[in-house]
């Protein structure tokens, strides 16, 4: 398998690539390929033109704000899983990152290629949909933001203009007074492969007890990532138990439409996410859910 | 004319790239979608890194990009370029001989027809380069991205886990080799 003829640039900066995307038709930006180039070895994707945008500095950078955490697009998954930064005020995020691929991949693929890809079933994507991340897009006549709800239109799909680049995505923190919790679950057939059925949730735990803020999204249980609101509702304002995750859990319910296909049927994955939504919400409020990461 | 309308008739302008592999200078000439794989193999002539599925999912082609384990099959040789490669010809000291952890895979039988071989010693390498003492665990996270279809896998962590214990061993004061 061989990818079709394409040319070939790399852009040294920001400026440049902006400039290159605006004067080419039939481009197409390569971060990590991780994604790209088995598209492109299947030749479901064609390009006339790859632009390369690994040289671009700007683009591999993490910073931590007030409000939040902005990482370059071209940042290395395997960079962002190290960050002192993400472990700290991103926990979510440094949950996700282990499920994303294998060390090879995640050496080379990056933040922003996985959400400028869109799988459904990315847990970079699950993360963005449950921190409501924003992202910024660049093209050489100014930059816009985008809610990641709106950037994600559809499996495989966004609203990305051909002349666009992803430049960077800002995580929201959540800096109120409290402990902050995260859970992370997911079912796949093996470490590494694509979830079946993925859970992200964080919440934020007052000193009585209470939860004030909640997050809690799902990947491969709908044909995008959802956040879960009725859920989140359900828990907030709540002293949180193993009863109450139950009870919350099973408000998903309503706003699955899980997909049928040979890793599972469209009934076992609202099982699996009813069960991964409970363990997620245990483990964000420190009740310890007593079940490996896996699932 | 705009580039989509060369697609299939004009062969795209080869490219000089260099790099640095094994750590001498690489040099050959290729379209920019050859991929560092081929350009490894049938360019560089360095027909130890395997070709197994070319799409990202097999670890058989695993090589060590500025010394981190990826998969040489989903990198095209010109994004290489000005980049330092280990391949497994570089994994020992000199042509012929064994590295302690080559030498581990053959004396636990970690291997049998030997085509996934190389990922996985490139993988261990880079395990045992960032943690010299890894649990069993570890090392089968480390190999996850590598498929074996011979030996089912309890060999090679075996290997790992002695090549690890022998390297510490020999790090040891008073068990300098």
């Amino acid at each position: 398998m061989k990818a079709a003829a394409f040319d070939y640039t790399r852009p040294r900066d920001l400026p440049d690539l902006l400039r290159q995307l605006a004067g080419s038709t039939d481009a197409k930006i390569i971060a990590g390929g991780q994604s790209l180039v088995p598209m492109m070895a299947m030749r479901l994707v064609r390009p006339a033109l790859l632009v390369d945008i690994n040289d671009v500095q700007d683009l591999q950078t993490i910073a931590l704000e007030d409000d939040g955490v902005v990482i370059g697009a071209c940042t290395r998954q395997a960079d962002a899983e190290k960050s002192d930064i993400v472990r700290e005020h991103l926990p979510l995020l440094a949950a996700a990152l282990p499920f994303v691929g294998h060390d090879q991949t995640r050496n080379r693929g990056t933040v922003g290629g996985s959400l400028a890809h869109a799988d459904p079933s990315a847990e970079i994507v699950l993360v963005a949909t449950a921190l409501q991340a924003e992202l910024t897009l660049a093209r050489s006549s100014g930059t816009r933001i985008s809610s990641a709800r709106d950037f994600l239109a559809a499996p495989m799909t966004t609203t990305l203009d051909e002349d666009e680049c992803l430049i960077a995505i800002r995580f929201p923190r959540w800096t109120e007074a409290g402990r902050l919790g995260i859970g992370f679950h997911e079912v796949s057939p093996r470490a590494g492969d694509f979830a079946v059925v993925a859970v992200a949730a964080q919440l934020l735990i007052d000193q009585a007890g209470i939860c004030r803020r909640a997050a809690v999204a799902v990947a491969n249980a709908a044909p995008m990532p959802i956040r879960l609101t009725t859920v989140e509702a359900a828990l907030l304002d709540t002293a949180v138990d193993r009863k109450s995750a139950r009870e919350a859990a099973a408000l998903a319910d309503d706003l699955l439409d899980p997909p049928s296909d040979l890793h599972a049927s469209a009934a076992g994955r609202r099982h699996m996410a009813r069960t991964l939504i409970e363990r997620a919400i245990l483990d964000a409020a420190g009740l310890v859910a007593g079940h490996g990461s896996h699932g | 004319m705009p580039p989509g309308s060369w697609r299939g008739t004009v062969p795209m302008a080869d490219r000089t790239i260099r790099l640095r592999v094994n750590g001498k200078t690489g040099e050959g000439v290729a379209e920019p979608r050859v991929t560092l794989l081929d350009f490894l193999r049938d360019t560089l002539r360095l027909t130890g890194t395997h070709m197994g599925c070319e799409h990202g999912i097999c670890g058989a082609c695993t090589v060590l990009f500025d010394g981190a384990p990826v998969r040489s099959c989903l990198i095209f040789a010109v994004q290489a370029e000005g980049h330092d490669i280990t391949t497994v010809e570089g994994l020992a000291d000199a042509a012929g001989d064994l590295s302690v952890l080559q030498d581990c895979f053959w004396e636990t039988h970690a291997l049998q027809c030997g085509y996934c071989t190389p990922g996985m010693l490139i993988a261990a390498q880079a395990l045992l380069r960032r943690n010299n003492d890894p649990d069993d665990s570890e090392i089968r996270d480390a190999i996850s991205g590598n498929l074996c279809r011979c030996t089912g896998y309890g060999q090679i962590v075996e290997a790992i886990r002695l090549a690890a214990d022998r390297l510490n061993q020999r790090s040891r004061p008073g068990n300098a080799s």
